[in-house]
């Protein structure tokens, strides 16, 4: 009985606080359809994503999960034949219109992917590329910048005495990290990351479950991932998709608990997917 | 019990029915593999071993500084390579500084910036240019480009490049339309295909999530090739300036046609030349047999094949060792 009300009042509280009314939401979904050529792979999609939250997007391969996360950066653009319709407010600004340039939205919304992308150069130049192309620093700033994201992706102290090897020769799990911290160096709001353990081992995947969680407090951070334990671990907010619409979005411990569709709950109890 | 028996006695006819195969063809067949491939050894063992052979008189006679000496005089019987060693690795030189620009403009455009119906055309292109034979090629070059040349292009840029100092040398003397400058651009167009097809290769096997990353944290195209797409296929893009470069220094009939055929050694990109090639094709005909300009041509033959040898190992070493990358 005692057992029964402690985690009622657990998932109260996670309740609270992921729904607790904040600002405006970071990034606001309005209506949006998105299209691969003739195929239709989202379907007017509404979707609020609160400031400085961790907010995962779960849901079958091919369900469009992964589709709406390069909608955010505009990634979809560099590929013809791939459209947007429809809103997506960032801050109140139309994210789809055209008078916005891509690589504002890019800086402003950084993402990392299913596998670590280190470019073939340094560490310290893998970081230093992207504060480059938006920001003139001197030497001491740029050594600062770089000491500053390696420690927020608490990455710092293995690496600060090979700062000019190639990222290449780190392992996998590190290289996920720098990947990170590179993605922070240009000091963007929203952090997109897509299945960003998928290629890793336990303890490198527990790492960087451990900085999702660090990073939050700065960062509105958006993770599709095929984990649902990671979603129930990482995320205050969880989306369901499926087959292009989203079926249910709530807080986690309501959407692995407590489910309001069939669907969502044939999911997450394994029945499939 | 009888069922038992019957079908043991079945399992035994069956196999004695069956009669092992292959047991004659299949050796046969492995012979004639092996000897095919060790055909291709032999031969080129004995090419190698022919053209040293040959040459050895002309070596022994001359010395080692038959290499660099530029003395070529069918009269007095004097050989010297040097020459033709220049203007081989000269005018390849040049092929590949007009081809190289040129095949990563190509290159990009095609991986990046083509609409999709544009690229095949395009491509198509290209891969015709690699089908016109290099005679043709010559020809052309004699009729069409020596006099554009002569014209048009070698004037102005006496005139104005010539007085500078340093530079300057590369633009002196009379605008005859054939000479270095031509053979390189001619070779420059036959080269341009293979380094091209390479590049686009190279470009395409750059993994998108790499290009999306640096997409990602807000680069232009020019940024993301120039950063990331090039760095990652530079072993391999070297690799392939070198392999053009071994077609170039091989080049023959294209470059007999434009290239002057002078035994003169010069550092203007305007004047006659010869390279190895020419030089062999050139002379071949009017060298008797047994004679000491014979073998001094199958001597130049030996350094071209040692020089093409060089360039092409290095190019096979550097593309191999990134595709492993």
């Amino acid at each position: 009985m005692n057992f029964t009300s402690d985690t009622s009042i657990d998932i109260a509280s996670a309740v609270n606080r992921a729904t607790a009314p904040t600002a405006e939401p970071k990034l606001k979904v309005e209506g949006l359809n998105f299209y691969y050529g003739e195929n239709h792979a989202l379907k007017n999609i509404h979707f609020d994503i609160p400031e400085k939250r961790v907010t995962a997007m779960i849901g079958p391969s091919g369900c469009g999960k992964s589709t709406l996360l390069r909608i955010f950066n505009r990634m979809y653009q560099l590929y013809p034949g791939q459209r947007a319709e429809g809103k997506i407010l960032f801050d109140g600004t139309d994210l789809l219109s055209k008078e916005l340039d891509s690589t504002v939205v890019r800086s402003r919304i950084g993402m990392v992917f299913q596998k670590p992308t280190p470019f073939p150069m340094s560490i310290y130049d893998n970081i230093a590329f992207g504060v480059k192309l938006h920001e003139k620093l001197n030497k001491a700033q740029m050594d600062e910048r770089v000491e500053w994201c390696l420690r927020k992706a608490a990455i710092w102290e293995e690496t600060k005495d090979r700062l000019h090897t190639s990222a290449l020769g780190m392992s996998g799990g590190q290289q996920q990290r720098l990947c990170i911290a590179r993605t922070i160096a240009v000091r963007p709001e929203v952090i997109l990351l897509d299945e960003p353990t998928s290629a890793l081992d336990p303890i490198s995947t527990s790492k960087i479950e451990d900085l999702i969680d660090e990073l939050k407090q700065e960062f509105t951070i958006v993770i599709v991932t095929h984990n649902m334990q990671q979603a129930a671990r990482c995320a205050d907010i969880t989306s369901f998709f499926y087959l292009g619409e989203m079926i249910e979005v709530g807080p986690s411990a309501e959407i692995f608990t407590n489910p309001r569709e069939a669907r969502t709950r044939d999911y997450i109890t394994g029945r499939f997917g | 019990m009888d069922a038992t028996l019957t079908g043991n006695q079945a399992a035994s006819a069956m196999a004695a029915a069956r009669k092992p195969t292959g047991r004659l063809s299949d050796p046969l067949f492995v012979g004639v593999l092996w000897t095919s491939g060790i055909f291709v050894l032999i031969l080129l063992g004995l090419i190698i071993a022919m053209l040293f052979e040959g040459g050895l008189p002309a070596l022994q006679e001359f010395g080692i500084s038959f290499l660099w000496s530029t003395t070529w005089n069918p009269v007095t019987e004097k050989f010297g390579a040097g020459v033709m060693v220049f203007g081989t690795i000269f005018s390849a030189v040049i092929a590949v500084v007009i081809a190289l620009p040129l095949s990563f403009g190509i290159a990009f455009f095609l991986t990046e910036i083509a609409p999709g119906p544009l690229r095949r055309p395009i491509g198509v292109a290209i891969q015709l240019l690699a089908a016109i034979p290099s005679i043709i090629y010559g020809m052309w070059g004699f009729f069409v480009i020596v006099p554009l040349m002569a014209a048009y292009v070698q004037p102005p840029l006496i005139e104005l490049l010539g007085p500078l100092p340093v530079i300057g040398a590369l633009f002196q003397g009379p605008p005859l339309g054939a000479g270095m400058l031509t053979a390189g651009l001619i070779m420059a167009i036959m080269i341009l295909p293979f380094i091209t097809a390479m590049f686009v290769e190279v470009l395409e096997s750059v993994p998108p999530m790499i290009k999306e990353s640096a997409y990602g944290v807000g680069a232009t195209t020019y940024e993301v090739y120039r950063n990331v797409s090039v760095p990652y296929g530079r072993t391999a893009m070297v690799g392939a300036v070198m392999l053009g470069l071994g077609r170039a220094l091989g080049e023959t009939m294209a470059v007999t046609f434009v290239i002057g055929n002078a035994t003169r050694m010069s550092a203007s990109l305007f004047a006659p030349g010869s390279t190895i090639a020419s030089t062999i094709a050139n002379e071949f005909p009017e060298a008797g047999p047994g004679s000491l300009k014979l073998q001094s041509l199958l001597e130049l033959g030996f350094i071209l094949f040692v020089i093409s040898f060089i360039v092409l190992a290095l190019s096979r070493l550097l593309v191999r060792s990134k595709l492993k990358g």
